[in-house]
């Protein structure tokens, strides 16, 4: 897939390509207030729907307010609470897989038995249904990823401490005289990288989606505040006279989705990491 | 072979309860209160006595186990319920809906096996021409994509544009395109990926090379052989992919304003409406669970080394 | 006059053959300067160790490489006809009908999810128009004559619940079924236990003096060629190095690469001092 793609573009650099819009992304998400023209809540009645100009680069929505402005914004909440989601749940998924691992017998054999059964439901079924739950609402919509997303990084790290707990090189490490951080961080840790970085790109990409797809549904984000999906959600209404209300947001989703989604494949192929389906 | 099936049949029930016990006790652990919900909805005041009764009524001042079994029990004769909203039963609401989601299902399944079998199987046999880059831009594209701005995209080039389909709305076949294809499309992605990838490795087999020496035209070998053997991770593929169908559906039926199965749920999501919401999430699973144990069974009969070595005597 | 005889009895002949593969580092040769001879009724047999360019060989007569990446030069002629750069249309009708090929790993040459009576009907009815029910029963009688037990029952059986013995006599009967000039045996008993080996053997040798087929018997096994072969070709790196008669070839080598090979096998000295091998 990635040859493809370097044989159409030319390219030999997926990777450090991709990682600079990443960077670039990143750099906009956190310099948003900078860097944003307007006010992204800004309601002007007279400015509504406005084609793009100097003020407006990209025009107004149909409240007047500034559509970069709102963009950039909403990089914040995506790439923000991507992040948010990927640190936390790489922690749960550390904690309990290592101690599944560690552990063994029936404890370790129940919780893999839960994690399979998670990892095999549909994710947005299952986000949903704790929403249901819990009510809409951001907050509920970014705890609800946190629970769904640790079981695979659970699985991870346990499959990790298993081939570890057996292989030589630690003993050998240890008989050696290496003290256990040296062993963790010369032998432990290489392994580990790889499989984490690509599980992580990919699964930043899927949160973002999620995260959008939710607040398209008007399950997340509640206005007025700015986030792609609930962008699509309003823009909708306007497909026929104003699409870009609608095609703004989504594009930049889809931008972001594939650079993540091309980083993801590419270091999968680098590093000879499978990933699932 | 029936022991087989039977067998299986009984390890879903462990999986099922499993299921019951994970909603019921959601809702038991949510701070939610169902009877608050219910009047809420309802538009009465809750005061102290009403909402007593109500939880009496509901059986939550029970213990969580005899709620637990009750609510099992109830299950079984498909009780999932009254819907706050309506007040209707809940079976009754989710069976008035169910056709339309079914109808959007089986016409996305079909888009979706009559494109990507095809453009899988061309893409492996045919590897690395034009149409084989092709088919993986267009996985590439499909899994990236976000469903709802493709639905949007389409509506807007084939309604709004081009007004070759109507925009939202059910009633003739040409309601159901749209929302098919969109519905579709990730699915696409997948199976061609799915399909090429094990073309690509049945190719290499000794036995393609040994049809060749024997003469046999490589139409044959491809078309008969290698595709019988290669489609079988597919029909796997198609199984499990059965989530992704349920998810897409929800954000589908969102779009386009489909009156289906998913935009109640998250209609009922909206309300609080908690009876559809379990009722929902325990069709999926079961939906899943089903669907599990007959792309298995489908398997067997493609493949005639599972069926004859899998526990059943000769 | 009697030029023209020798030619006539040779069935296949393969002059000067040169194969070389297109890799990211340029070209590679696979065979150079091959030359062969296969008359009627005989077996010629071809030595070599792994990676020698045997089965490079077979491939090419039977214009199975890939024409994308591989080039073969020469000439190499069925009963007078050139089969080097025929059209893929034609070299479908004489593969399988006049040059039959036997695989090395019997488990894996059949498709697993067809029957042995499914793949052995499509055998014959690509090249012979008949129905269902005639190709059955040629494939029978094809069965019978390897001794197969059963053949009617066993036709409904799929590849994996027979052994390997048995797919290769299967081999064998599908080979032999459309009486060809030609068979191409690429390691035929490598795969099989020393019984079954005898048997594979024993069965070719039938073919060959029943229908007069030649063999083209590959091995790594001198003990498999020194029993059927008539002739004998050693291979290294893509070339001929040594041809000659069997009894020749075992008892004086010329070569020294011929002379290697027979030293490493292990000998049975009986009433003679162990002589270690200098």
């Amino acid at each position: 897939m990635i040859r493809s793609i370097q044989k159409m573009f030319n390219l030999q650099k997926v990777i450090p390509i991709c990682s600079i819009m990443i960077g670039i992304l990143f750099i906009l998400a956190i310099f948003a207030p900078l860097i944003a023209p307007n006010d992204p809540i800004a309601v002007n009645m007279a400015y509504k729907l406005q084609p793009p100009s100097m003020d407006f680069p990209l025009g107004t929505d149909q409240l007047g307010r500034c559509n970069l402005s709102r963009i950039l914004y909403g990089a914040r909440i995506s790439l923000g609470f991507a992040i948010l989601i990927f640190v936390s749940s790489i922690l749960i998924g550390l904690i309990v897989g290592t101690f599944s691992g560690y552990k063994g017998g029936w404890v370790d054999h129940v919780l893999m038995r839960f994690c399979d059964g998670v990892m095999a439901f549909p994710s947005l079924i299952l986000i949903l249904g704790l929403v249901g739950i819990f009510g809409p609402g951001l907050t509920q919509v970014i705890l609800a990823l946190m629970l769904v997303q640790w079981v695979y990084y659970a699985r991870m790290f346990r499959g990790m401490v298993l081939s570890l707990k057996e292989q030589n090189f630690i003993v050998a490490a240890r008989v050696s005289g290496s003290s256990k951080w040296k062993i963790i961080k010369n032998h432990i840790v290489p392994n580990v990288l790889p499989p984490l970085i690509v599980m992580g790109t990919l699964e930043m990409g899927w949160a973002i989606m999620d995260i959008s797809a939710m607040s398209f549904l008007g399950l997340g984000v509640q206005a007025p505040t700015p986030e792609w999906g609930a962008m699509i959600h309003e823009g909708k209404s306007y497909i026929r006279t104003n699409p870009e209300l609608m095609l703004y947001p989504g594009l930049i989703i889809m931008v972001v989705i594939v650079t993540f989604n091309l980083l993801g494949e590419a270091l999968s192929e680098r590093y000879g990491v499978k990933r699932r389906f | 072979m029936v022991t087989y099936i039977l067998k299986r049949m009984i390890s879903i029930i462990p999986v099922f309860l499993f299921a019951t016990l994970l909603t019921t006790g959601m809702i038991h652990l949510s701070p939610v209160d169902p009877a608050e919900a219910y009047l809420t909805a309802a538009h009465i005041q809750p005061t102290d006595e009403i909402l007593a009764q109500k939880r009496q009524e509901f059986g939550l001042d029970q213990p969580f186990f005899i709620q637990y079994v009750n609510s099992i029990m109830k299950i079984c004769q498909l009780d999932f319920g009254i819907s706050y909203v309506s007040n209707k039963p809940v079976w009754d609401e989710v069976t008035n809906r169910m056709p339309a989601t079914i109808q959007l299902a089986l016409g996305s399944i079909l888009i979706a096996v009559l494109i990507s079998v095809p453009l899988g199987f061309l893409a492996g046999v045919k590897k690395n021409s034009v149409f084989d880059h092709f088919s993986r831009l267009l996985s590439f594209i499909g899994a990236s994509i976000p469903s709802f701005w493709f639905g949007y995209l389409l509506i807007f080039f084939f309604s709004v544009k081009l007004d070759l389909f109507p925009v939202e709305g059910t009633g003739t076949w040409q309601h159901l395109v749209l929302p098919s294809i969109t519905l579709a499309f990730p699915l696409i992605a997948i199976y061609t990926r799915l399909l090429r990838a094990s073309v690509l490795e049945n190719i290499e087999e000794p036995y393609v090379l040994f049809a060749r020496t024997r003469g046999i035209k490589e139409k044959t070998i491809m078309g008969k052989h290698v595709f019988r053997i290669a489609i079988s991770p597919m029909i796997t593929g198609l199984g499990m992919n059965l989530g992704k169908l349920l998810t897409g559906t929800i954000i589908v039926e969102a779009v386009f304003s489909w009156p289906g199965f998913g935009r109640y749920f998250i209609e009922a999501i909206f309300n609080r409406d908690i009876p559809v919401i379990q009722c929902y999430v325990l069709i999926a699973a079961s939906l899943f669970i089903i669907s599990n144990l007959l792309v298995d069974m489908i398997q067997m009969y493609i493949d005639p080394r599972i069926s004859r070595k899998e526990g059943y005597k000769q | 006059m009697s030029r023209l005889k020798i030619e006539e009895s040779n069935v296949l002949e393969v002059k000067d053959l040169h194969v070389h593969v297109k890799t990211k580092n340029g070209v590679t040769p696979l065979v150079q300067d091959l030359n062969l001879e296969l008359k009627r009724g005989s077996v010629l047999g071809l030595v070599g160790e792994s990676g020698c360019g045997k089965t490079v060989t077979s491939m090419s007569i039977l214009q199975l490489l890939d024409r994308k990446t591989s080039k073969i030069e020469g000439s190499i002629t069925l009963k007078g006809r050139e089969l080097n750069g025929l059209s893929d249309k034609e070299m479908r009708k004489i593969r399988g009908k006049d040059i039959a090929f036997i695989m090395q790993n019997p488990m894996n040459a059949f498709t697993p999810v067809f029957t042995i009576g499914h793949q052995f009907v499509e055998s014959i009815r690509t090249h012979r128009s008949c129905s269902k029910k005639q190709a059955t029963e040629l494939a029978i009688n094809a069965m019978h004559q390897v001794n197969l037990p059963n053949p009617g029952q066993l036709l409904n059986y799929y590849p994996f619940q027979l052994s390997g013995g048995m797919l290769q006599r299967v081999m064998i009967a599908i080979a032999a079924s459309t009486h060809p000039a030609v068979i191409i045996a690429d390691e035929p008993t490598t795969a099989l236990d020393v019984k079954n080996q005898k048997k594979v053997l024993c069965h070719l040798d039938k073919i060959r003096s029943e229908y007069g087929s030649a063999i083209l018997l590959i091995s790594h096994d001198l003990g498999v060629i020194s029993e059927m072969a008539d002739e004998v070709a050693v291979m290294q790196n893509g070339r001929i190095v040594e041809k000659a008669d069997v009894f020749q070839l075992f008892d004086e080598p010329q070569h020294e690469y011929t002379k290697k090979l027979l030293l490493a096998r292990p000998l049975l000295h009986v009433n003679q001092p162990i002589i270690p091998l200098a």
